[in-house]
């Protein structure tokens, strides 16, 4: 990759770090620049939430999305085009700063993530947690989630552009 | 970017800290070797073996493998390699997803403004 491509897009763009805590954790985290009740709201209300929890790039849509945000209550994604589903409980509702759900969607014993939102000057630190049963679960989960994030779909949004500027010029 | 946890980099450097450990890496480096191989290399016994390439396994710099009664050890960077591009991969998903984010959170901030100036007036 070009490297100064490569930097110029890092000041711009918010930076989003992985970390392999051990062999059952991952952690994500990214700054978002507002408040941290504005992010909570994001996470937690069905109509924004299916906005931007699958990116265009994954070739898949969301199809309904129910949740119960409260301690003890459930939440069901469903997908096109496969209509798989995600779904879970939720252990723990903190407004604005915690929330942790199980991912049920695997059977008994799945992963369970948590989400901490930390404000700080404006801004909000997310940090999301996720731990899995086993190293062979998290492995599965990494590689199965980003293989359906397919790169030729960008490859494809680009040439869209490209063909399209061209279309219409003598 | 990759990111390697803070414990994983402790591990590889306690392995690397001793002598014997940065020789086995060298002679898996020519070509693999049994733990019976190495332990004759080394002059040492096969449990003293057994630990210093467990201390190296636990570190992710070599890997073994157990074929019928013979454990044979390789570089680990292999592993590395594709632990590397394990967290690439899981980056991009959120990374793109966050992106997203990014927008619905900008919206309803602008829209939080507006209403609060509404609010005032």
């Amino acid at each position: 990759m070009d490297v100064r491509k490569d930097s110029e897009r890092t000041s711009i763009k918010n930076r989003t770090t992985v970390e392999r805590k051990s062999d059952r954790e991952v952690v994500v985290t990214r700054t978002f620049h507002a408040p941290a009740h504005i992010v909570f709201e994001a996470w937690t209300t069905p109509e924004l939430f299916k906005q931007w929890w699958v990116p265009k790039s994954m070739g898949m849509i969301l199809r309904s999305c129910e949740m119960d945000v409260r301690v003890g209550g459930r939440y069901r994604l469903e997908f096109e085009p496969d209509a798989m589903a995600f779904f879970g409980t939720y252990l723990e509702v903190t407004p604005h700063s915690r929330l942790v759900w199980t991912n049920d969607e695997g059977g008994e014993g799945g992963s369970v993530t948590t989400v901490t939102f930390e404000e700080k000057d404006g801004k909000t630190l997310l940090v999301l947690h996720e731990l899995h049963p086993s190293k062979e679960a998290l492995d599965a989960a990494g590689t199965g989630a980003a293989d359906a994030l397919v790169e030729t779909f960008e490859q494809l949004d680009e040439l869209l552009v490209t063909l399209d500027a061209s279309v219409g010029r003598p | 970017m990759v990111q390697f946890s803070g414990a994983r980099l402790d591990a590889s450097f306690a392995a690397l800290s001793d002598a014997t450990r940065r020789g086995i890496l060298e002679r898996l480096g020519i070509a693999d070797a049994s733990i019976t191989d190495l332990a004759e290399k080394f002059h040492m016994t096969l449990t003293g073996m057994k630990k210093h390439v467990g201390v190296l396994e636990q570190a992710g710099l070599v890997t073994t493998e157990k074929v019928g009664r013979v454990r044979t050890c390789k570089l680990g960077l292999r592993r590395l390699e594709e632990e590397a591009a394990w967290i690439e991969r899981y980056r991009q998903l959120w990374d793109a997803r966050f992106d997203e984010l990014d927008k619905v959170v900008e919206e309803l901030k602008q829209k939080e403004n507006v209403d609060g100036r509404k609010k005032r007036q």
